[in-house]
């Protein structure tokens, strides 16, 4: 059913920390291992050691430089499904086969109505949506939703494949539509931006901005430097210091 | 958005298939046209031909053809769905006025499914037309141009393809050609607005606030990825500017300007079968056009995930 | 829902499971509980050198997935981008099945298939012959190795000097530099102070080693808001998330850390206190112009270190606690004169060529950055102190209420290695956080144990004589106090083949991988009979000056023999390696074979206290490989190593598992610690116990144990921890361990220079000696630099591993190659601009040695002087299962084929090893290059080509496709 829940009773999602990611693809590869084998398997390499390589992957890290008036940043960027509260990616399919979970708001593929006409791909600002075209059908993140309800998982175990991976704790997962969760907390905290608010589609994924500039280093606000004040200088200051 | 052959030749068939359709639905329906064998057959089966080619063609454009129907449940939140259920649906008039025209000459049912296929058919281009102008990551296409274009072309290609056959049958008439021809001026037009308002479209989604790194540049760094992967392939299509200005050119001259120009000849009362071959000429030149129209529809058409890419 | 308390490092609230982890009724017929594993093995990774616990998931025989494994002291549960592309690398077409015999060409790749019998036999008659007669006629180089301490010693049992592993290339100048200093190391010898630290400074650090280890603390300092400073000419990975990224110029690190001490000297800012506690600062050292102990400490009659008491106006053992000694002045005693260190300290580095506003432009930081950040330090490291509220007992038996701490920590790694200057400038940042105070100290850097050992640690290289039949009375590699320990004969001449230990490389602590093939090619100092190598690339990326190596490993001499006669290879995959092989040993995976990570070795220690681990076979090869180390030890024991073989002459080790059990290196001390004792309730030393392993096994395959809270800071005078670690055998003696700030043993080179001393260098070697072996840290220009005419190659030319790839593993990934299969050549947008370059061109790179093209991608973050590109992306055709249209071997490209392998000629002639003159180790940052815009005609593709290699026999062309995962769900949807 590819008309959107009035409303979710949850708002699963994941809050990306700018600030903190160093881009070492360690979120990219969990999720292609865990999801090769998982609800939506396999994600189909094309060509793997060709010229002509092409996979299926659920998350990206791309890289940019953000350049200001304040001075330039590099930037480490995952780039996955955000479960939007309004996707058009679902209300644009066709066949009932995209759809959003009414308990938990995770947008998901049922492949056994995907008809593989791509449309989900193009409604989708983001580019969370890849064609397996081995298959013939359209795949994207599930948010682990094999993992994160897993009774065959230790109950820790059951997070997203790429939280649980990241080594710098730069991701989060939790339920955003709760304002006292965690990930809520650490949005308001933290000044969390939704992307391309403009395109109206409520991202439930949050990602928090690097830094600013301005804020950097607070903590070190370490007067200059000045050369010891001792008879004999600072071989002198030495003599004194140890005379005490 | 990368033009892919099955969809631009889909929508170009369809269209000219569409808007011949309802000329035909109309036209024949409210008796403008005669009701003849032969014309009702080849009329109705190049306008029926041309949708159920597109039609195909699309369907060869699914990853899973064979689920192809699940395509019709969708109708409340889809307009590909709705261009599913209008385009079949319109096969039952269109069809009963096919058979009726042409093996029962014009009764009152006649009138009713030629009127119906008729509406049919303008649902279904609608549907089509909305299919693009819905979609918020393409700026080009989520406009207020996308619909009217998708009509005006309908009924544009229909119209040429109407006089062609009228002419062909050596049948044609003044209004017809006069209207073909002031479509196709209108189709002009409305394409150098439709350029137009694109090449000033000023985008309010950009590596900012796709990226939420607020102020300044943002630039693209590296991929993640260093080879072209599905997102690129389908949303990721470059044209340079120099290519797409040939391109404008070419669509220009091969849809209107050429179109109108033997139109006009036309309308200057040409002896037959000079009239009829310039008509003919007319209407393929202008499909023609109309493919590399919408292949620069979708070759120009910028889908936000570029963005990210830095394209 | 009541949670248990969080394990890993993932264990923010934010990061934890749902509240309620139920799955809820949505009626779609997702299943949320799908079956997972029918087992999981808890075994170690080997996707790089990190030495991660990993969680292995078989499902249907096969391996599901892999994630970290929780309770691991290295990874704590989160695993890399490459952790968990173990899969491809298990099931990588590029697996070799079989032993190979050279058929065709060395070169070529032409190969016959033999077995293991026949393999056996041709090393054994080989080796034989060699040890028979001479046995550093062996040359026996191992790469990324992790089995070292197996490997060192089983050549020594062969009794060839002729051992190392890839160290020398690596990261010997960070661990000689660290060793000699400090008695521990940064490498993954020592970590900052995650918990505590609050202001880290990161130098030349990319995803080398002790990548998760680094992540997880990165991860803390930025979720405790602590400042991060990173000095790196390129601003990613790391350096993206720094809080100041400091563009330096490469090669200066020396010299922006020598402007910073300028600094914190002129101010009075050094920790005074800590400096005679646990330093050399005090130390007189002789000032006698001339004299043969000129520049040595000044020794009391039982030969210690003396110092100058303030009060007592005398002479006093150095290491009296009750002493007062003075750090500055100038005293005479017995007639001659001396000053204490730091006095020799102060008078280098508060020169005014070590002002900030001297090195700014060298260093291309601005001067006021350099005097910030020395504020900065100062500022955190005096003012913001910590105390952590843990009494302890130093080893002078004082007792301290509270552990205190300077919260300032730094870590460096191949940015600082990888120059010509690189050992000093190692030593440069080691006084600087000395001085701070800040080592091994709440907040600072800390060692993992065993370290911290004295500075240097023993033992010595063993190798001056070799003898037929005969094993050397000690492992090859070590640690020279001085001329006297060097592996030299009377004439000077090396007595190994890669000249470690000789003139060339005194203190070349991990020996010279990188030289050996041109001095076995050219009989420097003398021809060898047989190579043998084990994973490293050394046809390729682990070589400087490929096409000339690549022309070495193939040259004849005028009979028409190889002039490097035999080579023997071991390697799981067909790298660009192998087809220069006579004989291919086939390795396993490292989900099909038992390891250790060893104490002995390179632990895994924590420091918090002391770990190791092991692997064990996961799953079954499906092939004919075996496993190298179990190799070694058949061969060990075919050849009748004395110590492979029982009294009868049988094998004394069954394979490698047996070994690691079974093997003691001294009575009690073995390769693993962990459950020891026949009962298995010994740690560190203890009696040999059969159930080791399932020990290890039941404990998630690893060993770890926590200090007590008063052992884990201030481990080089903790009384507790000293005698903790006498008690495991990680140190011979609870002594404390001294800082030299001031080398004593450089200094002894130094000497034999001027001419002192029995083993003196030769004449053309004095002057080097003099210079290099400085007893101080100091900077010079990196050699490429100070002999290149600038003008022609104005930018320096660096390279990275990308974090998701090791090396040159990553390329025969499905996975990893997809992230990067074309490394770009990025260059800053200014340097661009006046070079007349735009994004994507195509730009021969040329350097002295030779010219390399690839395409270029302009970015902002990097400094303008220097270009950089990702490292062995490139690759050969016919080479890792890559078909030859892969963007890899077409438009990827290989810096390594413009570096050269030697310096220009020096005044005498003589060209040296493209090394650090101290230790050997290789300068592969020393490169500069220029660049130019290609023809058109030339863009689009990378040269040099080389020939593509054939393929080896019964190997299956690779995949078109790809569907791994397919057969999991198919399974699992027939079972519902």
């Amino acid at each position: 059913m590819t008309c959107l829940p009035t409303h979710t009773d949850k708002k699963l999602g994941l809050v990306i920390d700018l600030d903190t990611c160093v881009g070492c693809q360690a979120c990219v590869t969990a999720c292609k291992e865990w999801n090769t084998g998982g609800h939506m398997a396999p994600l189909t390499d094309i060509d793997p050691y060709g010229g002509d390589v092409d996979g299926v992957w659920f998350n990206r890290v791309h890289s940019y430089e953000h350049t200001t008036e304040a001075g330039g940043r590099t930037v480490n960027f995952p780039r996955s499904c955000l479960h939007c509260e309004t996707p058009a990616c679902v209300t644009v399919c066709p066949t009932g086969a995209s759809y959003k979970r009414a308990s938990d708001g995770i947008v998901l593929i049922d492949e056994s109505k995907c008809i593989g006409c791509k449309l989900c791909s193009w409604a989708c600002p983001y580019g969370a949506r890849e064609f397996d075209t081995d298959v013939g059908v359209m795949k994207k993140c599930t948010l682990c939703v094999d993992r994160i309800y897993n009774d065959n998982l230790a109950e820790e175990d059951r997070v997203p494949a790429c939280v649980a991976a990241c080594p710098t704790s730069a991701r989060h997962f939790g339920d955003l539509g709760d304002p006292a969760s965690a990930v809520s907390q650490l949005v308001a905290s933290r000044g969390g931006v939704d992307l391309m608010p403009e395109m109206g589609y409520k991202p439930t994924n949050k990602y928090l901005p690097p830094r600013a500039h301005t804020e950097r280093a607070a903590s070190v606000a370490a007067p200059r430097l000045e050369a010891v004040k001792a008879e004999g200088g600072f071989l002198g200051w030495v003599d004194r210091m140890l005379s005490n | 958005m990368h033009p892919a052959f099955s969809v631009v030749f889909f929508t170009t068939a369809t269209g000219a298939g569409y808007g011949l359709l309802a000329l035909l639905g109309v036209l024949g329906g409210l008796g403008f046209i005669p009701a003849d064998f032969w014309l009702g057959l080849i009329g109705m089966g190049l306008a029926l031909g041309l949708i159920a080619a597109g039609l195909l063609s699309s369907a060869g454009h699914l990853g899973r053809p064979e689920r192809a129907w699940r395509a019709f449940s969708q109708w409340r939140s889809s307009w590909l769905s709705r261009e599913g259920v209008a385009s079949v649906a319109t096969f039952i008039p269109a069809g009963l006025f096919g058979l009726g025209w042409v093996f029962f000459g014009r009764t009152g049912w006649v009138t009713v499914a030629g009127l119906l296929a008729a509406i049919g058919a303008v649902v279904t281009v609608c549907t089509t037309g909305m299919i693009y102008a819905s979609l918020k990551p393409i700026a080009q296409w989520h406009s207020r141009y996308t619909l009217p274009g998708y009509l005006i072309f309908s009924v544009m290609t229909g119209s040429v393809l109407l006089n062609s056959l009228l002419q062909a049958f050596a049948i044609g008439s003044n209004p017809v050609v006069a209207a073909a021809l002031l479509l196709t001026l209108l189709g002009w037009g409305w394409k150098l607005a439709t350029w137009r308002y694109n090449d000033r479209l000023e985008i309010a989604t950009t590596a900012n606030t796709a990226t939420g790194l607020a102020g300044g540049t943002v630039r693209s760094l590296e991929w993640p990825h260093t080879e072209e992967n599905y997102l690129l392939k389908e949303m990721g299509f470059r044209i340079a500017r120099k290519h797409a200005a040939k391109l404008r050119g070419i669509t220009q001259a091969l849809a209107f300007a050429l179109p109108a120009l033997f139109l006009l000849a036309v309308l200057f009362a040409l002896p037959w079968p000079l009239v009829a071959v310039l008509s003919v000429l007319a209407a393929i030149v202008q499909f023609a056009g109309i493919l590399v129209e919408r292949w620069l529809f979708f070759a120009e058409a910028k889908h936000t995930v570029t963005l990210y890419y830095g394209r | 829902m009541n949670h248990g308390a969080p394990r890993g490092a993932n264990s923010a609230p934010s990061q934890r499971p749902l509240a309620d982890t139920r799955a809820p009724d949505e009626g779609d017929g997702v299943d949320t509980s799908p079956d997972v594993s029918d087992s999981i093995a808890k075994t170690t990774c080997y996707m790089c050198a990190c030495r991660c616990g990993i969680d292995v998931h078989i499902k249907d025989g096969k391996i599901r997935y892999i994630n970290g494994n929780k309770d691991h002291p290295v990874n704590r549960g989160v695993i890399c981008g490459k952790g968990s592309s173990g899969i491809m690398q298990h099931y990588s077409p590029a697996r070799l099945k079989k032993p190979l015999l050279r058929s065709g060409p060395r070169g070529s790749g032409e190969f016959r298939e033999i077995e293991w019998e026949e393999a056996f036999s041709i090393a054994t008659e080989r080796l034989s012959n060699i040890r028979r007669t001479d046995p550093k006629k062996l040359a026996f180089f191992t790469g990324r190795d992790q089995s070292q301490s197996l490997t060192g010693w089983w050549a020594s049992q062969f009794g060839t000097p002729n051992f190392a592993a890839h160290g020398g290339f690596c990261s010997v100048n960070m661990a000689a530099g660290g060793l000699y200093t400090i008695g521990g190391s940064f490498w993954e010898f020592g970590e900052p102070d995650w918990d505590n630290t609050k202001y880290f400074m990161l130098f030349g650090v990319a995803e080398d080693h002790d990548s998760n280890p680094i992540k997880i603390g990165l991860g803390k300092l930025k979720a405790r808001g602590a400042k991060v400073v990173s000095i790196n000419p390129c601003r990613t990975g790391y350096n993206a998330i720094a809080d100041d990224w400091i563009g330096i110029r490469p090669g200066t690190d020396g010299l922006f850390v020598f402007a910073l001490i300028h600094e914190l000297l002129k101010a009075g800012r050094v920790d005074l206190d800590y400096l005679l506690r646990y330093t050399n600062a005090h130390v007189l050292v002789v000032q006698e112009p001339g004299a043969a102990d000129e520049g040595l400490f000044l020794r009391d009659s039982e030969n210690n270190p003396v110092a100058w008491d303030r009060v007592a106006k005398a002479c006093i053992n150095a290491a009296d606690p009750d002493a007062k000694p003075a750090l500055t002045g100038s005293y005479t005693v017995a007639g001659r004169r001396c000053v204490p260190v730091f006095q020799l300290i102060a008078d280098r580095y508060m020169g005014e060529s070590y002002a900030p506003d001297a090195v700014a432009a060298q260093c291309g930081i601005p001067a006021d950055t350099i005097r910030r950040i020395a504020a900065e330090l100062a500022h955190v490291a005096f003012e913001q102190t910590i105390e952590l509220p843990v009494a302890w007992t130093d080893c002078a038996g004082r007792r301290h209420e509270t552990i205190k701490g300077r919260p300032v920590s730094m870590h460096a790694m191949r940015g600082i290695s990888a120059h010509s200057n690189g050992f000093h400038s190692c030593r440069a940042i080691h006084l600087l956080q000395v001085l701070l105070g800040t080592i091994d100290v709440p907040g600072g850097f800390r060692f993992k144990p065993p370290y911290p050992r004295s500075a240097p640690p023993g033992p010595k290289p063993c190798g001056k004589s070799v003898k037929p039949m005969t094993p050397l009375d000690g492992v090859p590699l070590g640690f020279v106090c001085g001329p006297d320990d060097l592996l030299v004969d009377e004439a000077g001449t090396p007595l190994r083949i890669d000249k470690a230990y000789s003139w060339d490389a005194p203190l070349a602590a991990h020996g010279l991988m990188h030289t050996v093939i041109r001095n076995a090619w050219a009989g420097d100092p003398y021809p060898i009979d047989t190579l043998m190598m084990y994973m490293s690339n050394m046809a390729w990326n682990s070589s400087m000056n490929t096409v000339e190596t690549i022309a070495m490993l193939t040259d004849h001499d005028e009979a028409g023999n190889y002039k490097i006669p035999f080579i023997i290879y071991s390697d799981a995959y067909y790298s660009e390696t192998v087809p220069f092989a006579d004989l291919v040993l086939p390795d396993t995976t490292y989900l099909e074979r038992h390891d250790c990570i060893s104490l002995l070795d390179r632990p895994i220690s924590h420091a918090d206290g002391p770990g190791d681990a092991i692997r064990h076979p996961v799953v079954e090869p499906d092939r004919d490989v075996r496993p190298f180390q179990s190799v070694l030890i058949e061969l060990g024991a075919r050849l009748g190593l004395p110590c492979f073989v029982n009294d009868d002459g049988s094998a004394k080790y069954s394979d490698y598992a047996d070994y690691i059990v079974n093997h003691e290196r001294t009575p009690g001390i073995g390769p693993l610690a962990g459950w020891r004792g026949k009962d298995g309730t010994s740690v560190g030393k203890g009696e040999v116990n059969p159930d080791q392993l399932q020990r290890y096994i039941d404990n998630g395959g690893f060993w770890h144990q926590d200090f007590a809270a008063d052992q884990r800071y201030y481990k080089m005078a903790n009384r507790s921890y000293l005698d903790l670690a006498e008690q495991l055998g990680f140190i011979p003696k609870a002594e404390p361990i001294v800082f030299q700030l001031y080398s004593e043993p450089m200094q002894r080179f130094r000497l034999a220079a001027r001419g002192h001393g029995r083993v003196q260098p030769p004449e053309a070697e004095r002057g080097r000696i003099e210079t290099y072996m400085d007893p101080l840290p100091f900077w010079f220009t990196p050699f490429e630099e100070a002999a290149v005419d600038l003008e022609k190659y104005p930018l320096h030319a660096l390279t990275q591993r990308p974090m998701h790839m090791y090396h040159s593993w990553g390329s025969q990934n499905a996975w990893l190659r997809q992230i990067t299969s074309q490394n770009r050549l990025f260059v800053h947008n200014k340097t661009a601009a006046i070079l007349g370059l735009v994004d994507d061109d195509w730009v021969w790179i040329e350097s002295i040695n030779g010219r390399v093209k690839g395409q270029i991608k302009l970015v902002d973050g990097v400094n303008p002087d220097t270009v950089w590109t990702w490292n062995a992306i490139g690759k050969r055709r016919g080479s890792w299962g890559l078909k030859d249209d892969a963007a890899e071997s077409n438009r990827g490209f290989l810096l390594n084929h413009i570096i050269g392998d030697q310096t220009s000629v020096d005044a005498n002639g003589k060209r040296y090893s493209n090394s650090d003159p101290v230790t050997g180790q290789a300068a592969w940052f020393d490169l500069r290059v220029r660049i130019v815009k290609c023809a058109a005609e030339e863009a689009g593709f990378t040269e040099p080509q080389f020939e593509r290699f054939s393929q080896p026999p019964n190997v299956a062309p690779s995949p078109d496709i790809v569907r791994y995962g397919a057969e999991f769900r198919v399974n699992r949807e027939a079972v519902e």
